[in-house]
C-alpha cells in the first residue's frame, strides 16, 4: 500500500488495529478488531466515530458578490442554490449534458462564500469541473481533516467539547472555535442517523480525536459499517448506486431538485442534462432505483442480475447484509413498472434464483434532529 | 488437527473426517452472516465447492478437502451463522465426510506448518 495516500490520523487508525485497505487512492480503516456488525449496532445505540479526511473539502470564494458565485454554481446543478440560508447546508448533484450524475455533494451557506463536500474518488475532477466554471473562486482545503460522529448519543458526546452544538438542527452549519482549533460544523451524516461532520485543523484532528474517543458513548467505525449504515439508510454510493448513466429522477432523488428548478419553477432548467431530466419528471423514467428485501439470510451483493418472470430486468447496485435489520438488504434499478413496492423477483445468486421483494427506502426510518 | 492451504481445519473422529474453518480465517472474512451447507449423502470431489460463507464482507467458498461422502452437516451454521466467528474451531464445524482411508489427512500441515503459512 506505499504508493496510497495515507490519512492524517493514520497512525490513530494503526494504533486502534484498523484493519487498513486501500480505498479512493487513501490507506483507510475497513474495520477496527471488534468488526463490521458492533461497529454498526455501536453507531445506531450510542455514537460512532468515522475518519471521512479523504473527502474532498472545498471553499467557493466570490470574486465578485455572492449572488454571481451562487448562480454559477447552481449552472453546475438542478438544484436551488440561492434558497440556501446562511448557516443551512443542502444535497446537491453535478449533472452531466446528458443528464448523467458526475458526483453527489453537501454545500453550506457560510455567509460570504460556499463550502462544498465532495467524494473522494471523484475531488479532482470535480475541482477540474468547477474551476473550469468558476474559476479561481474555488479552493480546495488541504489543511484540514474531516471526521463525522454519529448516533443517538453524538450530541451528548460532542456538546461536552462544543456546548453550541446542542442547539443545531439537521442540515445547520457553524463556524465554532474549539481547543482543537476553528470547526467547521454541519449536523448531517451519511448512516441515517442524527450526528455531525466536523472540519477540524490537521493540528488539532488528533486531539480531537482522542478527545471523543475517551469519551464512552464514542467508538471507532471503518469503511465496513459505513457502507451498511448509509445502505440501510437507503443512501447513494456514488460509483455504484448513481453515476454518469443514472439521471437524478432514476435515481429516486428527485427530492433533491426543488420545484423552482422544475418546469414552471422561478429558475426553471439551466442546468446540463435539463433536457432529459426535465422530461422525466413529465414522463416518468424508464427505470428506477429501488429497496430489495433478500428472501432468507443470503445477501445478494452488487451486480446480481434481477429477473421477472424469468427475464432479466435489472441489477443490483449495492448489497450486503445490514444488521439493524438482521437480514440482507440490497438497492438496485428496475423498469418502472416494476417498481411499486411488494413486487416478486428474483435474484440470480450462484446460478440459482432466490426470492427478493422490492420494498420501500429507507429500511428503517432515519433519526435525524429536525 | 491438519490444516489445508485453503485454511480449513481437519480432524479425525472415528472413521470420519471433521471439517471447519481456522481461526485466521474467520477472522479475516469477518462477521459471518450466511453459511449454506452441502446435503447430506452426496460424493464430493477434492476441489469440488461445497459450501458458501457469506461475512458482511464478501462471499466465499469452503472447497471439499478430499474425495469422500458428506454424512453430516451442522445445521447450527444456518440458524446462528456468528458462530463461524466465536467458536471456529469447535461449535462451528461445518461436515463429515467419510473417506476411503483416514490416515489421508497425515499428509496436509500441522499445526506448526500452518502457522508459518500464515505468519
Amino acid at each position: 500500500m506505499s504508493d496510497l495516500l495515507k490519512l492524517g490520523l493514520d497512525d490513530l487508525h494503526v494504533a486502534l488495529g484498523g484493519r487498513m485497505v486501500p480505498f479512493a487512492g487513501y490507506a483507510m480503516p475497513v474495520q477496527y478488531p471488534v468488526g463490521v456488525m458492533k461497529e454498526h449496532l455501536q453507531t445506531r445505540q450510542a455514537a460512532g466515530l468515522f475518519d471521512v479526511s479523504h473527502m474532498g473539502q472545498v471553499i467557493l470564494q466570490p470574486s465578485g458578490s455572492m449572488e454571481a458565485l451562487v448562480a454559477g454554481f447552481a449552472a453546475l446543478m438542478p438544484v436551488d442554490v440561492a434558497g440556501v440560508k446562511e448557516g443551512r447546508q443542502r444535497y446537491g448533484l453535478f449533472t452531466n449534458d446528458a443528464g448523467g450524475i458526475m458526483d453527489d455533494l453537501m454545500f453550506a451557506n457560510r455567509g460570504d462564500h460556499l463550502f462544498v463536500v465532495v467524494n473522494a474518488a471523484c475531488k479532482a475532477a470535480d475541482i477540474a469541473h468547477m474551476t473550469a466554471h468558476l474559476g479561481a473562486q474555488v479552493r480546495p482545503v488541504t489543511d484540514r481533516a474531516l471526521l463525522a460522529l454519529q448516533g443517538p448519543q453524538a450530541e451528548a458526546a460532542f456538546a461536552r467539547i462544543v456546548p453550541q452544538v446542542a442547539a443545531m438542527r439537521f442540515m445547520d452549519v457553524a463556524v465554532l472555535d474549539s481547543a482543537f482549533g476553528e470547526l467547521w460544523v454541519s449536523r448531517s451524516g451519511y448512516t441515517g442517523e442524527d450526528g455531525f461532520e466536523i472540519s477540524v485543523p490537521d493540528a488539532g484532528a488528533r486531539g480531537l480525536a482522542d478527545a471523543l474517543l475517551a469519551m464512552p458513548e464514542v467508538a471507532p467505525i471503518g469503511l465496513g459499517a459505513r457502507d451498511s449504515l448509509r445502505l440501510e439508510a437507503g443512501l447513494c454510493l456514488y460509483g455504484h448506486d448513481i453515476d454518469t448513466e443514472t439521471s437524478p429522477v432514476e435515481a429516486g432523488l428527485g427530492w433533491a431538485i426543488q420545484k423552482t428548478r422544475r418546469k414552471g419553477g422561478a429558475q426553471e432548467g439551466g442546468f446540463p442534462g435539463a433536457a432529459r431530466i426535465l422530461a422525466e419528471f413529465d414522463n416518468g423514467p424508464a427505470r428506477l432505483r429501488v429497496g430489495l428485501r433478500p428472501d432468507g439470510r443470503a445477501p445478494m451483493r452488487e451486480g446480481t442480475v434481477l429477473f421477472h418472470d424469468g427475464v432479466a430486468v435489472g441489477h443490483v447496485t449495492s448489497g450486503g447484509f445490514g444488521p439493524s435489520l438482521d437480514a440482507p438488504v440490497a438497492m438496485g434499478y428496475v423498469p418502472a413498472n416494476l417498481s411499486a413496492p411488494g413486487t416478486a423477483l428474483t435474484g440470480e445468486v450462484r446460478g440459482k434464483h432466490m426470492p427478493v421483494t422490492v420494498t420501500d427506502l429507507p429500511f428503517r426510518p432515519s433519526n435525524f434532529k429536525r | 488437527m491438519k490444516y489445508t492451504k485453503e485454511h480449513e481445519w481437519l480432524r479425525v473422529e472415528g472413521d470420519l473426517i471433521v471439517v471447519g474453518i481456522t481461526e485466521h480465517a474467520a477472522t479475516a472474512l469477518g462477521d459471518v452472516v450466511f453459511v449454506e451447507l452441502p446435503e447430506v449423502e452426496t460424493m464430493v470431489a477434492e476441489g469440488d465447492e461445497i459450501c458458501v460463507i457469506e461475512s458482511v464482507k464478501a462471499a466465499s467458498d469452503i472447497l471439499a478437502p478430499l474425495d469422500g461422502e458428506i454424512v453430516a452437516v451442522n445445521d447450527k451454521l444456518v440458524d446462528n451463522p456468528s458462530l463461524v466467528n466465536t467458536d471456529p474451531t469447535g461449535a462451528a464445524w461445518f461436515f463429515k465426510m467419510r473417506v476411503e482411508d483416514t490416515s489421508v489427512i497425515d499428509d496436509f500441515m500441522d499445526e506448526d506448518e500452518y502457522a508459518e503459512l500464515i505468519g
